[in-house]
């Protein structure tokens, strides 16, 4: 059996942007640009960058949410973005999702049990005593009592919420879930209950997760392999124990920098690697490469010729011209307390 | 740079208590909240939802929501009361000498202004300039800001900035009159790390100049550790902690306080960057919502070290130079032990 659950191949996304001036050419918003990457089953894959740089796209892509442009998504040899109408309504039982706000993603007029027996009912699985017992059988697998199932949405809190809507993604058995920012509308201390009831859940089912986040700590907790995006493209990707020792891309510095830890070694990670300024705009984005804008080591080759991924170590990419030259920076003298 | 001497303090909060009337008699949201913050200096208040911490803001700036109010204690601002003040004296301190940043950049301001026009007002309303001046006011805070291209983006409406830009916006506003004290509501929470570092380096750039005293309002205590010089802790309606910043996050002495700090994953780089990560402590069960706190320690149904004594509510007792906390506990050898 192939290791490989989730295969993504130049996936692109673009949305229509309007027209340059009223007879100007049409305009698209490049919101992801040529993203391939593989997951492996049972394993987590984290996409991180900071907002508009297409992570969330990737997301919605994936599940057909969006419109795919271009590109490929393959689900264990299953051709998900070639799915169409019906074929692709059926095939939605081995692929869920997890949206960030459990406040908007729950139907406030619902009883929490029907919400999360709606998959099983749309999806006609199981007899209706069937799927009654499975209801409380995820109830009780988030962690939530069976009584739990008679209460309306507003009648939860925030943490609860969040366990509903896993239940509910969890409902039909898939294979993979897509989580955008599953915890960031969360407080600290609920947010580790639930980062924990995701690894407890992945260790009993065996489950695949696309994990997006903007929060580099928390993907490093729960990630086996992280791509970072920018712009709509994936700068650097490696296994999460390589990109936080190693990391080759001046962007993941600065955005490890601005995560990095208070005191005298991260402000001296920040004066060095954070870098100012915002992205540029995805409707023109720069011909070279996309972070020359904000590069702190820009060369004029870096604002004429785009950088392809290419490999910096074993299962390591990286798409930046001056790799080789700049090296790895040292974190070491700033580790975390 | 903490010299010994301690500038006066800009606000004092002296044993506030806020209630929310319901129908049977008032329910108490804020307990007894005491703190204070020098001028020039930041205090940040910590907590998770629900425990306080943006009402203790509200109260501050007199925009409790209809049916709180602000019964006892005094919040003295320069040493006048504001708890006190008639509703004109604190709109005229508003926005000068009071000012707050919210959480929201997309939602505080005017989507039908432009944001040279939303600066320029609080310089016309508080400091009576001309149309001209107010202007001229409006594009200088706008480059205090660090925002490129500013006399470009002096006519720019709210839409086409991007959040951090917004927020910076936010802060030209709150900032133009140089007021003494700034409170900022969970400034970040919306925008993006990097953006984060960034507009923590520029309150801390501009606190200088002006010497304004930030109150930051928080729920998460590593993210404000750098910007904070002194750090409250509010646990459902109550102060449970408080000290120098860096002391209460390198050596918690409430029970609270440890697990905020223990339940959220923290970065490891270089060589500790290697093997898989631990399980995060969990805090069982949450905050209490309002109306249902106990008579004792309002932490005791999470606390693992609760004891039959936790039956009566702790007073904020000295813990050490400069620190204090709400616990049977601390000074308590056993505590060290579950560390």
């Amino acid at each position: 059996m192939n290791d490989v659950l989730l295969d993504v191949t130049n996936l692109t996304v673009r949305f229509p942007a309007g027209r340059a001036g009223p007879f100007g050419p049409r305009r698209h918003v490049h919101a992801v640009d040529g993203v391939s990457f593989q997951v492996r089953r049972a394993s987590t894959f984290g996409i991180v960058g900071q907002s508009g740089s297409g992570k969330s796209t990737v997301a919605l892509a994936l599940m057909r949410l969006v419109g795919i442009s271009g590109g490929d998504v393959t689900l264990d040899g299953m051709p998900l973005s070639a799915l169409r109408g019906d074929a692709l309504r059926r095939a939605r039982r081995d692929f869920q999702m997890v949206f960030q706000d459990p406040y908007a993603s729950l139907d406030p007029r619902r009883r929490a049990g029907a919400l999360i027996r709606e998959p099983l009912d749309l999806l006609e699985i199981g007899s209706p005593a069937e799927r009654e017992a499975e209801v409380l059988r995820l109830l009780s697998q988030v962690g939530l009592p069976a009584e739990a199932g008679r209460l309306f949405p507003h009648q939860f809190s925030g943490g609860q919420r969040q366990r509903l809507c896993i239940a509910r993604a969890l409902a039909s058995r898939p294979r993979l879930v897509v989580c955008d920012e599953p915890v960031s509308a969360l407080d600290v201390a609920v947010q580790a209950q639930i980062l924990n009831l995701m690894r407890r859940l992945q260790r009993q089912l065996g489950l695949t997760y696309v994990f997006i986040s903007h929060d580099l700590a928390v993907v490093q907790h729960l990630c086996d392999e992280v791509a970072v995006m920018y712009l709509g493209q994936v700068v650097e990707q490696a296994p999460t124990h390589r990109l936080f020792a190693a990391p080759r891309h001046p962007y993941t510095w600065s955005l490890i920098a601005a995560a990095a830890s208070h005191g005298a070694a991260g402000q001296a990670m920040r004066r060095r690697h954070l870098t100012p300024g915002e992205p540029p705009s995805p409707i023109d984005p720069p011909p070279g490469c996309r972070f020359s804008v904000q590069c702190p080591h820009v060369t004029a080759r870096c604002r004429t010729e785009a950088p392809h991924l290419r490999p910096a170590a074993e299962g390591h990419l990286a798409a930046c011209h001056r790799m080789e030259e700049l090296g790895v920076p040292d974190f070491g003298l700033a580790e975390v307390a | 740079m903490s010299g010994t001497t301690i500038p006066p303090l800009a606000l004092s909060v002296e044993h506030l208590g806020v209630t929310l009337a319901g129908r049977d008699g008032p329910l108490p949201v804020l307990e007894d909240v005491s703190f204070g913050v020098p001028a020039g200096r930041t205090l940040a208040l910590i907590g998770e939802s629900g425990c306080g911490k943006s009402m203790a803001a509200l109260a501050l700036m007199g925009l409790l929501p209809e049916g709180l109010r602000c019964d006892t204690g005094a919040i003295r601002l320069l040493g006048e009361d504001l708890a006190v003040a008639p509703p004109a004296r604190l709109r005229a301190l508003r926005g000068s000498t009071l000012s707050m940043i919210f959480q929201e950049p997309m939602t505080a301001l005017n989507p039908v202004f432009t944001v040279g026009e939303q600066i320029a007002e609080t310089l016309r309303l508080h400091q009576g300039l001309d149309a001209a001046a107010a202007r001229a006011g409006a594009l200088e805070m706008l480059r205090k800001v660090e925002i490129p291209a500013a006399a470009q983006r002096l006519d720019a409406y709210p839409h086409q900035l991007s959040g951090g830009m917004r927020q910076r916006v936010m802060i030209a506003i709150a900032l133009a009159c140089r007021p003494r004290l700034l409170i900022a509501d969970e400034p970040t929470t919306a925008l993006d790390v990097t953006v984060q570092a960034q507009i923590f380096d520029l309150l801390k750039t501009l606190q200088r100049e002006t010497g304004t005293a930030i109150l930051l309002i928080s729920h998460d205590l590593h993210a404000v550790a750098d910007i904070a010089d002194e750090v409250a802790v509010l646990y459902a309606g109550t102060c449970v902690e408080t000290g120098p910043a860096s002391r209460v996050l390198a050596a918690p002495e409430h029970p609270y306080t440890r697990a905020l700090l223990a339940c959220s994953p923290r970065l490891r780089l270089g060589a500790a960057a290697a093997g898989p990560a631990p399980d995060l402590l969990e805090v069982p069960g949450m905050v209490p919502p309002l109306g249902q706190r106990g008579p004792g320690c309002r932490f005791a149904p999470r606390c693992e070290l609760a004891g039959a004594d936790c039956n009566h509510p702790p007073p904020l007792r000295p813990a050490g130079a400069g620190r204090a906390a709400a616990c049977w506990r601390v000074g308590d050898t056993t505590l060290e032990a579950v560390a």
